[in-house]
């Protein structure tokens, strides 16, 4: 597909900060390269905003190459954009047609407060994941290959769960406000292996006492967030994350009353 | 923010397994599921409502099956059993109830601000509507209730609704089958509830699978087709009833 020109209509939520009520503000983007990607063409925007002496949109972004999950704004209506498994920073503008008007929004849920403009605190995920997404057993250096034997499919679900980069489309398109998809990924990269095996009760149950403390919505099964997750995590990892909740509720002991397994 | 600056909420002793925001779907699964038994084997035992037609070709009293079969879950535990199921049912319409309402205002509660466009991709109508349904459904119990189990007259239009058989003061359950849908507002009312019971089921059978952790790429398709088939099984056969009043298949 050869490059083509676009000029677009921007419809761009900005708010000055966490209090600030916001609201839509319209902006014109000309002479829109089909080749840029969607940051480049905000850049675009932004750069013309700061030459009128206005204030530039602010967003989150980092690695532009869709690993670090910086990046993150709702694009007509989803998350990421219209692409299947695309982050905002690899969404092209040859996804777009010339004359089409497009909305930006944040990301919206409680758990994430908009900072500004389109910039949204997601430490609530970074607080999830200190309350138990971690090992503690001490790994030492790296170990000889196939020393500890682990099937090939428990190795590949692992890796598909921890393809998830924390990025929270999955909460910004659940109806629900529901972060299990983001909670499922980061229990399951670890339940799957056996390093995670120690602690894989305890996870569970630390995770989601930190989620509800977090007040995100509760799942009902729309499967929204598995449509927009730019890694592809699926809801099987819910249903895994659900029976090791279940296993918990049924084996968990507090902690240092008494020695043994779970 | 550094991870030592974090507030965590991990208290495991604070911590309740059951009211936590999985816990509750929990709860809603393990009801939901009960619930779908039940509406089983209510459907198959209105089924006996057919034996009618072969009662009244080999020359019994029609409606002989289904009195009986009336009489045998009134007697059970000499009487007590239908007591302890009812008793059972509306614990379980409790749990339910107070499981879908707080995970719901829960998650209107998680979005305060929606957003302008919102293009959803993959959520059911049966999903989007579970909570319309919901409200529809327990006030339709409610009407049923009354209707068939009480038998208030006013929502009978064609006779009294407590018929009582020639032969010993028991209620005659299937000519009373046969008022209630005579109406044919009734009928509607009935078939419209079937209709919403069916997306709520649908998507309900696919969901507490869900939720019981009962996903694996090798019979996630068999779920969706379960789901299918059980609630159009349910509802079809619930259906046929009023349909079948109204068109005289069933009559006394």
């Amino acid at each position: 597909m050869s490059e083509q020109i676009l000029n677009l209509t921007l419809q761009v939520w900005r708010q000055k900060d966490a209090q600030d009520k916001g609201r839509f503000e319209t902006y014109q983007a000309n002479n829109i390269s089909t080749e840029m990607s969607f940051l480049e063409m905000l850049d675009v925007v932004n750069e013309d905003l700061i030459h009128k002496g206005l204030e530039p949109i602010t967003m989150d972004h980092d690695c532009r190459e869709g690993i670090c999950g910086t990046c993150g704004m709702v694009i007509n209506g989803r998350p990421h954009g219209p692409r299947e498994r695309t982050t905002t920073c690899q969404l092209h503008m040859r996804s777009f047609k010339d004359g089409d008007t497009i909305t930006i929004e944040p990301f919206r849920a409680r758990a994430f407060p908009v900072i500004k403009d389109l910039m949204v605190d997601r430490s609530a995920f970074e607080r999830i994941i200190a309350a138990g997404g971690y090992i503690s057993a001490p790994t030492g250096s790296a170990q000889d290959a196939n020393a500890l034997p682990i099937p090939k499919t428990c190795a590949d679900l692992a890796m598909d769960a921890a393809a998830c980069i924390g990025c929270g489309a999955c909460v910004a398109a659940c109806p629900n406000a529901s972060a299990m998809l983001f909670l499922s990924a980061k229990v399951s990269q670890l339940g799957l292996l056996p390093q995670g095996q120690p602690e894989r009760l305890t996870r569970v149950r630390d995770m989601i006492a930190q989620l509800d403390a977090e007040h995100f919505g509760t799942c009902t099964n729309f499967a929204e967030c598995e449509a927009v997750c730019p890694k592809s995590v699926k809801l099987e990892h819910i249903a895994r994350m659900n029976r090791d909740f279940f296993k918990s509720g049924i084996l968990h002991r507090p902690p240092h009353t008494s020695a043994g397994g779970v | 923010m550094p991870v030592l600056d974090m507030t965590l909420a991990r208290d495991t002793k604070k911590f309740c397994f059951l009211t936590s925001s999985v816990g509750r779907k929990l709860i809603m699964a393990i009801t939901g599921f009960a619930f779908i038994g039940f509406i089983t084997g209510h459907m198959i035992g209105n089924l006996t409502a057919y034996l009618s037609i072969v009662e009244r070709a080999t020359g019994k009293i029609p409606g002989t099956a289904m009195n009986e079969y009336a009489h045998f879950l009134k007697d059970v535990g000499h009487g007590y059993g239908i007591w302890g199921v009812r008793a059972g049912l509306l614990g379980l319409v409790l749990l339910h109830g107070w499981a879908a309402l707080t995970t719901t205002l829960d998650s209107w509660a998680a979005r305060p601000k929606g957003y302008r466009k919102y293009d959803r991709k993959s959520a059911t109508w049966a999903s989007r509507l579970m909570r319309c349904t919901a409200i529809f459904l327990a006030l339709f119990v409610i009407y049923h209730l009354l209707h068939l189990t009480v038998g208030l007259p006013y929502l009978h239009c064609a006779e009294n609704p407590i018929v009582v058989d020639a032969t010993g003061g028991s209620v005659d359950v299937f000519r009373n089958f046969v008022n209630g849908f005579k109406d044919p507002l009734a009928s509607g009312i009935y078939i419209v509830a079937n209709l919403c019971l069916g997306l709520h089921i649908w998507h309900g059978i696919w969901s507490f699978s869900q939720t019981l952790g009962l996903s694996h790429p090798r019979y996630d398709k068999l779920r969706r087709y379960v789901a299918t088939l059980w609630a159009m099984a349910i509802v079809g056969v619930n259906i046929s009833f009023p349909i079948a009043v109204q068109l005289n298949i069933l009559w006394y």
